[in-house]
């Protein structure tokens, strides 16, 4: 991972900033130069909200190289209430216990690392309400 | 006139995973009965692969920002205490700061002094608010310590983070007094390129833990002209359950006082973390006008010694996030010695 | 626009191939497809690879296969589309007929995929969908296709044996299939007992690890007598759709627009409607995505796709049979080639000669080879000129 591919995405990844489109309030995570549904170039930026609803999961057992001490994982895609979908990794959870239509929070883990020696990939998982 | 200043938000994460002396023990062939007698301690969190120093800080510092009700823009210092930053060169407080949003206008660095770091990063927030230069600054205690397999404070050493927002207006305590007391000991210590750290056994007890601490809080008493019982809180360095009760009941102080922050019997030893998260239990039950004693220790040696008084405001922030007890007691996840080992890098691999 | 036809078609049995080099691989179906023909010389080249550099370190992949099938200075272009990348090939290659800009165009598709490891194919896989927000956490393929698999089920109420049903259906037309990879028969309860993948696909709810090439011949209808006896295969609907690469930003993770957009397109442009099509091989790369596909394209109303193959509908003598020639499923899937694969196995069915496992009265045939987790989608359809 060389470190500006990771900076760049700090907003999204770190703050979960989202583009907010000014004419017709189509929210994009993560954001975009041009509105997908109405073209409109100008956006406001807003957070996602920490805490959304999972509409699909999966338990990857044959992952990346990069993702093997990890696995078995579980990946899901929530909903959040500005609309915006997000896929990320469902963590201190038992596959078992996993329910589609369950709430879950955000919470700020290491997503990847770069081996040993390289630069560490903060970002988002999804974990149990407590 | 000195401006009053104090905690305008504080809050904790705790991993939670938790592993049981028995478990240690039992890998180890020792005497779980044994270690549980003597370290006063039954379980410890455990960070699992995706959490770091960072992490848990980031998480404890959410908490502290949604308690003193302001934005992250807002902080103007990022002070982050830790024995375990997972870069040994590129500071924590940067990814934390980033995270919370406090970028860029925000003063940081690292700070490392085995277990008071945390305590140390407090001290400073508190005189830069004090000074009127910030009007809040974070300074945050986060830890995920490793003991060596085997050894003692493998059974101890254990994940957790607590986070304060200083400043000067809608203060939920304001300090009082502070001290420390510091000399060059070498009871406890990692060389750089070592893994797990050493310590000096019996050493670490009297002439390193035991002085420093009751050196603190004699020098607390003295400038503040304050005993014991004008307290309702203490809270001490924890290091296994035994010490801050045995350093509390030193001093004067009774268990009923102590009881609320002396957490490592079900959580271990969060290094930095240990004072620190002990104040935001007694925090999440404080009663407005109670006196709160807290004493930390660092190996190294030295102890940072603090006097607060919580104010009404407390009232409105104790249940505006999470608690640090429903972090402690609730949702808990037992893991086996062979994950414990997985989730802290114990088992070798090829690269 | 002039009227296209296929009039030659050539590939090599797919499978594991040790021995054989991503050129040759390429050159070997390359040489078969201009054996199938009489053409003199080709006038310009088209070959889908979704990622030569991932796979064998090898970009520039027109160049390099321009040289070594010994035809020196053609125009030669690689098309990528993820695993679509052999469809959209297709598609220039049609354009590039029927514009007039050349007469004999050679469309090829190739991937070599075993001289990485199985997370390395994992690894070049996952470079189809949304880099830093689906694979940054972890994602592979099987994974996004769960995701679709668990929706699909917790709406529809279809079962784990459903989706075995795909898999059981394509490998026995796959036993048909000479050049198939995995040429073995299997039974609902070994699919549904195999090893598990992404929960809930199995192991045997995927498409392989394959090297293999495809290529055809592609001239203007007017002088398909020329290069041929066979009978001409006229072009007769293209359609491409794109859609989200990111599954999250779908408006549905059960229904796949780009397919749905792109087959309209092509049934449009060919006059027909989807109850006039005989055959077609779509893109199978897991048992659900045959399910969702075979609704996309509208040849079952949404949901009722995984009971439509149960029901023996999507079998070769079913009314709308899928994937005769065993698909992705068993006959493999080296990505670059499938889409071009697919359309020589429609050319074959209309031609007459799919020997086993040849469709009845096969008139007019369709391709749908999809891009990732349906991020594009390229549709052909085709008949006996």
């Amino acid at each position: 991972m060389f470190p500006a591919r990771v900076a760049r995405e700090m907003p999204h990844r770190y703050r979960l900033e989202a583009a907010k489109c000014k004419k017709c309030g189509a929210v994009f995570f993560p954001h975009r130069l041009i509105c997908r549904e109405c073209g409109h170039r100008e956006f406001d930026t807003i957070n996602v909200s920490a805490i959304g609803k999972l509409i699909s999961y999966t338990v990857i057992h044959t992952p990346a190289s990069q993702f093997k001490d990890e696995s078995p994982f579980a990946l899901g895609i929530c909903e959040f209430l500005e609309g915006v979908k997000i896929t990320a990794q469902v963590v201190d959870i038992a596959a078992a216990d996993i329910k589609t239509g369950m709430d879950l929070q955000i919470e700020f883990r290491r997503v990847q690392t770069d081996g040993h020696a390289g630069v560490i990939g903060y970002g988002y998982k999804f974990v149990p309400l407590i | 006139m000195t401006r009053k200043v104090g905690i305008v938000g504080y809050g904790a994460h705790i991993p939670r995973y938790r592993i049981k002396v028995e478990e240690i023990a039992k890998t180890w062939g020792a005497d779980a009965p044994s270690y549980k007698r003597g370290l006063e301690l039954w379980e410890k969190s455990v960070p699992p692969p995706d959490c770091d120093a960072i992490t848990l800080a980031v998480e404890a510092a959410k908490r502290a920002l949604k308690r003193a009700g302001i934005k992250g823009s807002q902080i103007s210092s990022m002070y982050i205490g830790s024995e375990s930053h997972p870069y040994a060169v590129k500071p924590s407080g940067t990814v934390v700061a980033e995270a919370i949003g406090a970028v860029p206008f925000c003063r940081c660095a690292d700070y490392e002094f085995a277990c008071k770091a945390g305590t140390e990063a407090m001290y400073t927030t508190l005189m830069l608010v004090k000074s009127g230069d910030i009007e809040y600054g974070m300074a945050i205690a986060a830890d995920t310590s490793q003991g060596a397999p085997g050894d003692a404070l493998e059974y101890s050493a254990s994940a957790g983070a607590a986070a304060f927002v200083m400043g000067a207006e809608n203060i939920v305590a304001e300090i009082e007094y502070t001290t420390s007391f510091m000399t060059d000991t070498p009871d406890f210590w990692r060389r750089e390129h070592q893994f797990y750290p050493q310590h000096g056994g019996r050493y670490t007890g009297e002439p390193a833990y035991f002085k420093h601490t009751t050196g603190a809080a004699k020098s607390l008493f003295e400038k503040s002209g304050t005993k014991p019982s004008d307290f309702q809180w203490a809270v001490f360095h924890q290091p296994n359950g035994k010490f801050p009760m045995r350093v509390g009941q030193m001093l004067g102080f009774k268990k009923e006082q102590m009881e609320r922050g002396r957490l490592t019997p079900r959580l271990g030893n969060t290094y930095s973390g240990a004072s620190p998260i002990g104040l935001t239990a007694i925090l999440d039950v404080a009663k407005p006008g109670d006196r709160i004693f807290m004493v930390s220790y660092g190996s190294g040696a030295g102890s940072d010694g603090f006097i607060w008084r919580v104010t009404e405001r407390i009232k409105e922030v104790q249940n505006i996030t999470t608690q640090t007890f429903t972090l402690l007691d609730e949702k808990k996840v037992y893991i086996d010695y062979g994950t414990y080992a997985k989730f802290r890098h114990k088992i070798i691999k090829n690269d | 626009m002039r009227d296209v036809a296929i009039v030659g078609v050539g590939m090599q049995k797919w499978g594991e191939l040790w021995e054989k080099s991503f050129r040759d691989l390429f050159v070997e179906a390359a040489l078969n497809a201009i054996s199938d023909t009489k053409v003199p010389k080709i006038d310009h080249m088209y070959i889908g690879c979704m990622t030569g550099g991932l796979f064998v370190g090898q970009e520039h992949v027109g160049s390099i296969m321009a040289d070594y099938l010994g035809q020196k200075h053609l125009a030669a272009t690689r098309v990528e589309s993820a695993c679509a990348s052999g469809g959209a090939a297709l598609r220039c290659g049609f354009i590039e007929v029927a514009s007039g800009m050349s007469d004999i165009v050679l469309v090829g598709g190739v991937e070599k995929m075993t001289d990485v490891s199985g997370d390395g194919a994992t690894y070049a896989l996952a470079t189809a969908a949304d880099q830093e927000y689906e694979v940054f956490h972890g994602a592979t393929f099987p994974g996004l296709y769960a995701l679709m698999a668990r929706a699909y089920m917790e709406r529809y109420g279809a079962t784990r044996d459903q989706l075995s049903a795909v898999a059981v259906k394509n490998h026995d037309n796959g036993l048909n299939n000479p050049n198939a990879q995995y040429q073995m028969k299997l039974t609902v309860q070994q699919v549904n007992e195999s090893v598990m993948v992404a929960d809930p696909l199995r192991i045997l709810d995927c498409s392989p690890i394959t090297d293999g090439a495809a290529a055809l011949i592609l001239c203007p209808l007017s002088r398909a007598k020329e290069f041929s006896d066979k009978p001409p295969i006229k072009i007769i609907g293209c359609g491409m759709a794109t859609d989200s690469i990111a599954l999250h930003d779908r408006r549905d993770l059960t229904s796949l627009d780009a397919v749905r957009i792109s087959a309209e397109q092509a049934l449009k442009m060919a006059g027909k409607k989807i109850g006039d099509i005989n055959v077609t091989e779509v893109h199978d790369c897991f048992t659900i995505a045959e399910i969702i596909v075979s609704e996309a394209l509208g040849m079952f109303p949404a949901g009722k796709g995984a009971l439509a193959c149960v029901n023996g509908e999507t079998r070769v003598e079913g009314k709308f049979p899928i994937n005769a020639s065993g698909g992705l499923k068993s006959k493999g899937h080296p990505v670059g080639a499938t889409g071009v694969a697919q359309a020589i196995e429609i050319v074959h069915q209309l031609r007459g000669e799919a020997g086993k496992r040849q469709v009845k009265n096969a008139k007019i045939g369709m391709t749908q080879n999809m891009g990732g987790s349906g991020g594009s989608s390229v549709v052909h359809i085709m008949e006996v000129a």
